[in-house]
């Protein structure tokens, strides 16, 4: 299993679409495009679309947490949407739901956008 | 029933999938839940990382050994390297606990294996290795999976 990855940004705000696993192995090319797309462009936020993820361990994690300390730096904001009940199992175990918006209804993006633009 | 695997491989990152892969197929003839078929993806793919990561520090000639056995629903599973070792057991088990801050490793392995087994054991020596030993009963038990429908 591998991981695909989609970004983009508009208006500060870095969309993050994973799709597949993500682990030790694949995080590490997330982390890559993810620093890279951060030093070419402004960014403020950054939205997690996790909906079409299907694994995460503690490495994921680490990922939206080495996000977050850069983003908190700049008063910025990390959240993220769609999880599913066992990807979540992860996250909400970690403890990053107390730091880290987590939307579960899709439909609610464009709400959350305007809430911080 | 009863069966069991034994299975080495190099410590390469690209190998955490495929041990995950293994362990599912191996513990697919007892009908796991979706939830139990995570919880043990995730302990396998927690163990395997640290194995490779802590025990040979990504040197990919390291070899990570994988064993599993299965008597009735009780899964076994040991994963063992052959790497550094850990100083202090008990210490690197605390939650957020990592030596690889840098790396943004989240101190959370340990956790995320003792939550999702019954019973979990590191035995390390330091220069010699580390064999971590999971024990599961896999119940076919879907109560996270009721306890969100409820939810909705």
């Amino acid at each position: 299993m591998s991981i695909t990855v989609s970004l983009y940004v508009e208006n500060q705000v870095l969309f993050v679409n994973l799709s597949g696993e993500l682990d030790h192995h694949t995080s590490d090319q997330l982390r890559n495009r993810l620093n890279a797309v951060m030093g070419e462009s402004q960014v403020k936020h950054i939205i997690f679309n996790l909906k079409h993820l299907e694994f995460m361990d503690s490495s994921g994690i680490g990922i939206i947490l080495g996000r977050y300390n850069h983003i908190k730096t700049i008063n910025g904001s990390v959240m993220v949407i769609g999880m599913k009940p066992l990807v979540k199992k992860v996250f909400e175990l970690s403890g990053l739901s107390h730091i880290i918006k987590v939307i579960d209804d899709e439909s609610k993006i464009n709400e959350m956008i305007r809430g911080i633009a | 029933m009863n069966n069991e695997i034994k299975l080495q491989f190099p410590a390469k990152s690209v190998n955490e999938s495929f041990a995950r892969l293994v362990i599912m197929g191996f513990i697919a003839p007892v009908d796991p839940s979706a939830q139990e078929v995570t919880e043990i993806k995730t302990v396998i793919s927690e163990a395997v990382t640290n194995a490779i990561i802590h025990g040979y520090e990504s040197n990919e000639e390291g070899i990570v050994d994988l064993q599993a056995s299965l008597v009735g629903n009780r899964l076994t599973m040991t994963v063992k390297d052959f790497g550094m070792g850990i100083e202090n057991v008990e210490l690197a088990k605390q939650p957020l606990y990592t030596t690889k801050q840098e790396e943004e490793r989240s101190g959370l392995g340990f956790m995320i294996m003792e939550s999702f087994t019954d019973r979990f054991e590191v035995i390390s020596i330091p220069g010699v290795g580390t064999t971590i030993t999971f024990e599961k009963e896999l119940l076919n038990d879907n109560s996270l999976e009721v306890e969100i429908q409820e939810n909705v």
